[in-house]
């Protein structure tokens, strides 16, 4: 056993012992469980929406990506669009949500659209979306763990340990734990994030600009973007499509319901950019890392953090990074967690089951984190490469769901619940497919200029979507139309 | 207000890649184009923080 297990060990403690904390003096209803009683302020929501922003991928994938491709992958990863998508949008559906007693992303759709059907559709879609980010999450987590500990615990076993912890106090507190060690996690990760962004430059180059002119002229290309391939162009598709994506995933909304007031949610949207400039430093540590580690390719570009960290820093502090890693891979699936048990319980189980009280309801929902904690076990051990591929797809799933939410919230919808279903549909197969068969805008039309050929893929789904959505309601709406005239008349003529 | 916010913060952010995607003048010991990206993170912030002030009371009467 050495410094930097037990330094991992210690933080994983402290996590589950807060974690069981959270629930005192709370009965545990189903609002409690999976919304906190919808009673978080802007303070709880902004390390619990926060929580969501930093994970994994703050940490290995933004300095990873960075170390691989430079200047497209480090202005990719602070995108603040989401923020302006999210102030435009989330106070209407936080509005809606509260009057309609919605605790779940899928009774968002099935209230205002007014159909069981699309409600379990949305449910299966974000639990198929949900799953490989689950494992993403969790092969990050083992990653970490068995580096921090010198490879003295395998990632398997990591993966097995967090699970376990996870699975508690999510099954104990649910979103209340979830909060709650957000907390610690955000500021651990802060700390020592910004510690080695610091740090890197200043021992290894002199500086931040001596280390920029380094690379510069080590590899020019690094530092802007490049005509093709990662251009301006997919930035900017890209971007618009993560920032829509982003707030459709159960988790992210499940987190939107928990707030007190659409102010705190305001408020939030306003002060969370900033908070994205701590990502700054995972960058830096990973251009610090191109000509220091040079030697690291394809996904070993993910381990460019670990490696300085290692080379540069005793056991005991390399446990500290260790411990805020993996807490950054276990609190967003606790989220995860929290919301898929509740969809999966509320939005399937009880439409099958209608009579289920919600006392039983709140015990199912508890006894499904096992289970999916299970099913995801599975999927992290048996998955191999292909993960990634499912990851994209999965945000691309999510983005399908966009055009509908955003057209209910319309004075007027112009979207039926057939041209809802319509769209969707349409729009998952074409991912699918492209996903499946590699398909871009690029193999498809292979004469179009640079810049419409590097927009992404799953931007262009949405078009699609939308025209599908809006043409189907409109033949719907036409018909639905004509019955209620045929019902008029049939009235006046009787 | 809010499609006023959009525009001020979206178009302009994005928009100006095309010019701005250089290396030199470092500010700050940043390549430009990364100063840049930092700048719209404080100014998105920015706007969104005064929009707020001003959208307030007329959205929580609603409720």
């Amino acid at each position: 056993m050495n410094a930097a297990l037990l330094v991992i060990l210690f933080f994983l403690v402290l996590c589950i012992w807060l974690g069981l904390q959270a629930r005192k003096g709370k009965e545990m209803t189903m609002e409690q469980w999976s919304v906190g009683g919808r009673g978080f302020g802007s303070v709880l929501m902004f390390f619990l929406l926060a929580g969501e922003m930093f994970t994994t991928y703050t940490f290995l994938g933004a300095s990873g990506g960075t170390y691989r491709s430079g200047i497209p992958a480090a202005l990719y990863a602070f995108n603040c669009f989401y923020f302006v998508i999210a102030y435009w949008l989330l106070p209407p559906i936080w509005k809606y949500a509260k009057k309609n007693n919605v605790i779940s992303q899928s009774d968002l759709y099935e209230k205002k659209y007014n159909s069981q059907a699309l409600g379990i559709l949305v449910a299966i879609i974000s639990v198929i979306a949900i799953i490989p980010y689950l494992v993403m999450q969790l092969k990050g987590l083992g990653i970490i763990v068995s580096q921090a500990s010198y490879g003295s615990i395998s990632p398997n076993m990591a993966i097995v340990v967090g699970v376990i912890a996870i699975t508690i106090y999510v099954s104990a507190s649910g979103m209340h734990g979830a909060a709650w060690t957000a907390i610690i996690k955000d500021i651990l990760i802060l700390a020592v994030v910004v510690f080695m962004g610091i740090y890197f430059p200043l021992h290894y180059y002199g500086g931040v600009q001596p280390m920029f002119e380094a690379i510069n002229e080590a590899k020019n290309e690094f530092l802007i973007f490049p005509e093709q391939g990662l251009s301006i162009s997919w930035f900017v598709s890209a971007t618009i499509m993560t920032a829509l994506a982003f707030y459709m995933f159960p988790h992210m909304l499940a987190g939107v319901f928990s707030a007190k007031s659409a102010k705190s949610l305001r408020l939030n949207a306003g002060v969370m950019p900033i908070y994205q400039i701590i990502i700054v430093f995972s960058l830096l540590i990973g251009f610090s890392a191109i000509i220091q580690v040079p030697d690291l390719n394809g996904a070993d570009a993910d381990l460019a953090l670990f490696k300085m960290a290692k080379m540069s820093f005793d056991p005991w502090f390399v446990g500290v990074i260790g411990a805020a890693g993996a807490m950054a891979a276990l609190i967003p699936s606790s989220l995860v967690l929290t919301a898929t048990a509740t969809i999966l319980s509320k939005n399937i189980y009880k439409v099958w089951k209608p009579n289920t009280t919600d006392q039983q309801l709140t015990k199912l929902s508890r006894m499904l984190v096992p289970v999916i904690a299970l099913v995801t076990l599975y999927f992290t051990f048996n998955g191999g490469d292909s993960i990634f591929t499912l990851y994209l797809m999965s945000y691309s799933f999510m983005v399908q769901l966009f055009p509908a939410l955003f057209f209910s919230l319309w004075k007027r919808n112009p979207a039926t619940v057939q041209g809802a279903f319509a769209g969707m549909i349409a729009g998952i197969i074409i991912v699918f497919y492209s996903t499946v068969t590699e398909t871009s805008l690029a193999t498809l039309f292979p004469s179009l200029p640079q810049e419409i050929k590097d927009i992404d893929l799953g931007l262009a789904v949405i078009i699609i979507n939308i025209v599908v959505t809006l043409g189907v309601s409109a033949v719907t709406r036409k018909s639905v139309n004509r019955v209620e005239e045929e019902a008029d008349i049939s009235h006046i003529a009787r | 207000m809010k499609k006023l916010i959009f525009v001020l913060t979206t178009i302009p952010a994005l928009g100006s890649l095309v010019v701005i995607n250089r290396v030199e003048p470092y500010v700050l010991g940043l390549p430009f184009v990364l100063f840049w990206g930092i700048c719209w993170v404080f100014l998105t912030s920015l706007f969104l923080i005064i929009a707020n002030k001003f959208d307030d009371s007329k959205e929580e009467e609603e409720l």
